[in-house]
């Protein structure tokens, strides 16, 4: 259990940077997920925490220690990988003992700790199978386990749920989540699934490009999302996001033909051209809404419709509707933008405007 | 996925697998035929008429003191060469698998001496540890070794080792580094995360998972020390001295066509093809089982 902080960590591969600059400070026994897109550089930065590549500038610190320089063995950090990185030659219990043998524990105190690990993960029955021997989660219980045993002072996942299937993933996931909490282990996980990004963190990174583009709650991120990219990318389907202009006097809205009050809190944008957001959760249709879409899909989820349509001047929406709803594509339907929800961004920069509260 | 072609009727077949067929047949099968003829044959001194004598030769040549010790030397050279083709091997590949920028370079450095024919490797390293003019040879005397493998049986072997083993490690090297590369990479991060050393990660984790390709090596090596090296100790050492580096193959051909006993030649001959089917057997026994983990 420890305190990690990163210090504008950056990396260049030859000319091309990679990380520009990431400083965040993770609390002791927090889950911070890192988000985004691949090639945004999130692996990356797990790896120089892991110390498997190294940083070419800025500092990592575990309970203030800096172990930038430090050889991965010398962090006290577990990490669990994508493909599992299981030992193809050891059985499950010697994989989940070698790196306690490594540091010279006594072995009743191994076992222990092995026999521990197996109990909390149900590993009990294989512990003297090969993992060719296991199915996908029985493998990933394997690479936890490993970490477990360890007791490190902190966890890193590298996507660690992405070679499951869906139905495994989501228990997978919950299962993490509830180990987590019981150990109190200070954890870093990355993943390119929103959804398990909101669902497991306490704190989210959602990275963009080597920067990271906001940090903060999964709640903050969803209610006030920092950059177009945030909004785009948290949430799904994704944030409506349209080119609109603010009325001179700030009271309404346009895109088009499509005139709608805007909330108040965003004033100081009175009169200029700004990219304007809606969640498509935060569309409601109205008979008199002033929005209207011509449907060209609808999905049918059970629980909800979503519905993708096209506005008289040609901008794409989607709405989430009660799952009630009978629409057909083709059908015209008039959509209100529910206040208290609306979202602006600059239109060059992407970034969010500023408003009152 | 399977893919496969069928071919109508009878002619075509056996015309496409002909050429192939008749260079088995010419270069394999017949002369194979021909030493097990032989074995069970006697011929006379003037080589004009023959008689059955059964597994006459093969007891002459078991009983022979000559073969035994030429079984003996043999067994040292094999160990000899396969360890010293392997273990620097090995070493070179996990060398070049860590290199980031100029593999390609050293790859084709160290793949080069394959290309050379094993008569002119041989005479190359006769060269050097020649105790008159070799420079390898200079550099033990200047150590005070008396280097002769002229009349140092020992000697001898020692410079028909490495001479074999040389041309084998660009072989070998390429089969290593094939395998560590085909070892994920996260296994081996996942080593260093638990906190392994280099060299523990190399022993715990690396060796383990090579086993395949170090044993598929190992048949490899033992058969080409058996087999492929009579061009080495012929342009090295021809059996010299005092038949201290006479492996089996060079006695085969020092007894049948240096000494004309075509008889026990022949019987010898089969014995080393008896030899040769088990090796391939082992071979393919466990490696097409891929006896791994």
């Amino acid at each position: 259990m420890a305190q990690v902080t990163l210090q504008s960590v950056e990396k260049r591969f030859g000319d091309t940077q990679v990380l520009h600059g990431i400083s965040t400070d993770i609390p002791d026994g927090a889950f911070v997920v890192i988000v985004g897109p691949s090639g945004c550089g999130k692996s990356t930065l797990l790896r120089i925490v892991a110390g498997l590549e190294t940083q070419s500038n800025g500092q990592i610190l575990i309970d203030g220690r800096d172990v930038s320089a430090l050889e991965p063995k010398d962090r006290d950090i577990a990490m669990v990988f994508q493909n599992y990185a299981l030992y193809p030659h050891m059985t499950v219990r010697e994989n989940m003992a070698y790196g306690l043998k490594i540091r010279g524990l006594p072995t009743d105190q191994i076992s222990q700790r092995v026999a521990r690990a197996a109990d909390i993960l149900q590993l009990g029955p294989y512990l003297d199978r090969k993992p060719r021997q296991l199915s996908g989660g029985q493998r990933q219980r394997v690479a936890m386990g490993r970490a477990i045993v360890r007791e490190p002072k902190a966890f890193l996942f590298d996507e660690p749920l992405s070679n499951l299937d869906a139905k495994l993933r989501v228990q997978m996931r919950v299962e993490i989540k509830k180990l987590q909490r019981q150990l109190g282990i200070t954890s870093l996980y990355v993943t390119h699934d929103q959804v398990e990004a909101m669902t497991l963190a306490d704190r989210l990174i959602c990275m963009n490009a080597g920067r990271a583009d906001q940090i903060g709650s999964p709640l903050d991120l969803y209610t006030k999302p920092s950059t177009t990219f945030v909004a785009g990318f948290i949430g799904s389907p994704a944030m409506n996001l349209v080119s609109a202009t603010v009325s001179d006097d700030g009271v309404d809205i346009s895109f088009g033909v499509e005139r709608l009050p805007l909330d108040p809190i965003w004033q100081e944008s009175a009169g200029r051209p700004v990219i304007f957001g809606i969640r498509p959760e935060h569309l409601v249709a109205t008979g008199d809404g002033p929005i209207q879409v011509s449907v060209d899909l609808v999905e049918a989820l059970g629980a909800d419709t979503l519905i993708y349509g096209q506005t008289q001047s040609g901008q794409t929406l989607t709405a989430r509707l009660p799952g009630s709803s009978v629409v057909g594509i083709g059908d015209k339907i008039r959509l209100t933008a529910l206040s208290g929800h609306q979202h602006l961004f600059d239109t060059d920069t992407g970034i969010r405007l500023p408003s009152k509260t | 996925m399977q893919r496969k072609v069928i071919f109508k009727g009878t002619l075509l077949p056996i015309l496409l697998i002909a050429p192939q067929l008749a260079i088995t047949g010419v270069f394999f099968f017949w002369p194979a035929g021909q030493a097990l003829y032989f074995s069970v044959l006697e011929q006379d001194m003037f080589g004009t008429s023959y008689q059955y004598v059964g597994l006459e030769n093969f007891r002459t040549v078991l009983s022979d003191p000559g073969y035994v010790s030429s079984l003996w030397t043999t067994a040292v050279f094999s160990v000899g060469v396969t360890a010293l083709a392997l273990v620097p091997s090995l070493y070179l590949a996990v060398q070049v698998d860590r290199v980031m920028r100029g593999k390609g370079l050293y790859q084709t450095l160290i793949v080069l001496p394959y290309a050379i024919a094993p008569a002119v490797a041989g005479v190359l390293w006769l060269f050097l540890f020649n105790p008159t003019v070799g420079s390898a040879a200079w550099v033990l005397r200047q150590l005070g070794v008396a280097w002769n493998p002229i009349l140092n049986g020992d000697h001898a072997m020692i410079l028909v080792v490495i001479a074999s083993a040389w041309k084998q490690i660009s072989y070998n090297f390429l089969f290593f580094l094939a395998g560590l590369q085909s070892i994920p990479r996260s296994v081996i991060e996942a080593a260093a995360i638990d906190g392994a050393s280099r060299q523990r990660q190399f022993w715990d984790i690396i060796f383990p998972l090579l086993s395949p390709t170090t044993f598929f090596l190992i048949v490899v090596n033992v058969v080409y020390a058996f087999f492929d090296t009579f061009g080495v100790i012929d342009a090295v050492t021809s059996g010299g001295p005092a038949k201290a580096t006479e492996i089996l193959v060079y006695k085969v051909y020092n007894d049948g066509f240096r000494s004309a006993q075509f008889g026990t030649s022949a019987a010898q001959s089969v014995i080393l093809m008896a030899i040769v089917i088990a090796l391939t057997a082992i071979q393919f026994r466990y490696i097409e089982r891929k006896v791994h983990y």
